[in-house]
């Protein structure tokens, strides 16, 4: 063996060591290629996720039904951009080129959260994503405030703060619906049924057909795995769904008393499969409008960089 | 069609008075005064400062991580500096 590998495998194992003593990676420090390739794939497609996932709530900005709702999920849309913004920022801090994570993103080379491909039907839509995407999304976020990257875990508590804001206002949504007319109930409820399996998904597959999570574990990039965040969702929304007197569309859901959590139903995998491969009902739609903001707002950004310029010179002289 | 990318520029937020300006991540913009409106929307939504200062990143410069034991080690290996290097008999207070 030469020099080189030595080296390697020494700084390996010092970085490994690191980790295990639950001592942060900064930008600077030296760090496996694999590592920071898991980060920025990982980092680059949450923030594609907050960016895409903007797109099925601005869908209904201007049908909101009163002014106080629609000034609270004008607010939500922009927290979003926020949260897509502070992970571009942790994904630049890795070395790769921000321009270029949204390009994969555009050509379809990077993927987003499935969840954003099904469509926002009804005003109820606004209430069940609140309620359970970014309550999903909190479980899963939650646990990445201690992930072993600085700069991500710092974004994640930012956004985390942030997400309790979101769920909340969903939950107030889809609860006043539940408790009004029974042609809103009936509303919350077609909502609930469309949802809760893709919520279920947001979790990623099973373990056993996790390909990253293993590693992921051992690197703290992730702290619990897919299907220990699916189970610490599932049994803390059906009691919320039980009190507001809604169904959860799954005919297998019993409480477990053994393992004290709830047994569900199989999840549909090649519907997931089937969306993650970009045949969903939305795929196209959300990457087309994506596309079409970085295009057509491409004079925005040549605007401000002319007037930009145009101020310095005048300073200059 | 001008791609030229925006500098990215580091955000520093006091978030009130009488508290020091404190690192809370970057953003892209085509000069100083619109990186800082930009930090306010993107990091103040909530009230979390009073201040805004942005400094280009590529003006920064840093210690280096890879030779972090040894530039800082001469003050590890001076335990007097602290107060608890030194014994005060029982009975003594207000020091």
């Amino acid at each position: 063996m030469d020099m080189k590998n030595i080296n390697l495998e020494d700084k390996e194992r010092e970085f490994q060591a690191k980790i295990d003593a639950d001592i942060r990676i900064e930008p600077n420090d030296w760090m496996p290629d694999s590592y920071r390739k898991t980060l920025i794939r990982q980092i680059s497609q949450h923030a594609h996720s907050e960016i895409v996932g903007m797109l099925p709530e601005g869908n209904w900005v201007t049908r909101a039904p009163n002014l106080r709702r629609k000034a609270v999920l004008l607010a939500k849309v922009q927290d979003e951009a926020g949260h897509g913004l502070y992970l571009y920022s942790a994904v630049e801090t890795l070395g790769a080129d921000r321009e270029d994570t949204i390009d994969d993103l555009h050509s379809g080379k990077a993927k987003y959260s499935s969840i954003f491909n099904y469509p926002t039907l009804t005003w109820a839509d606004m209430g069940t994503v609140g309620w359970l995407v970014d309550g999903a999304a909190i479980m899963n976020q939650v646990p990445l405030c201690r992930c072993s990257y600085g700069p991500y875990a710092r974004a994640m508590v930012r956004v985390c703060k942030e997400e309790s804001f979101h769920q909340r206002q969903g939950f107030e949504i889809i609860a006043g619906l539940a408790n009004g007319t029974p042609e809103q109930k009936e509303l919350a409820q077609d909502s609930l049924n469309r949802w809760w399996w893709p919520a279920l998904m947001m979790f990623g597959p099973s373990d056993e057909n996790s390909k990253h999570t293993a590693q992921s574990i051992k690197w703290k990039i992730k702290r619990e795995t897919n299907d220990e965040l699916r189970q610490k969702f599932v049994d803390v929304t059906v009691p919320q769904a039980e009190m507001i007197g809604l169904v959860i569309p799954d005919k297998d859901l019993k409480w477990n008393e053994e393992k004290q959590g709830y047994d569900y139903g199989e999840i549909n995998w090649d519907e997931f499969m089937n969306v993650i491969q970009g045949n969903g009902p939305c795929n196209k739609q959300r990457v087309d409008a994506r596309r079409n903001a970085k295009e057509n707002g491409m004079w925005v950004r040549e605007a401000a960089t002319a007037y930009a310029e145009k101020r310095q010179a005048k300073k200059a002289s | 069609m001008s791609t030229k990318e925006w500098p990215l520029w580091e955000v520093f937020i006091r978030s009130k008075q009488g508290l020091s300006h404190k690192h809370v991540g970057s953003l892209r913009a085509p000069d100083a005064e619109m990186a800082i409106s930009n930090a306010r929307d993107v990091y103040t939504r909530r009230s979390e400062g009073v201040s805004i200062w942005v400094v280009e990143s590529k003006l920064v410069s840093a210690s280096d991580p890879k030779e972090a034991n040894e530039f800082f080690e001469p003050s590890d290996t001076k335990i007097y500096r602290h107060p608890t290097f030194y014994d005060v008999p029982d009975g003594i207070s207000h020091m």
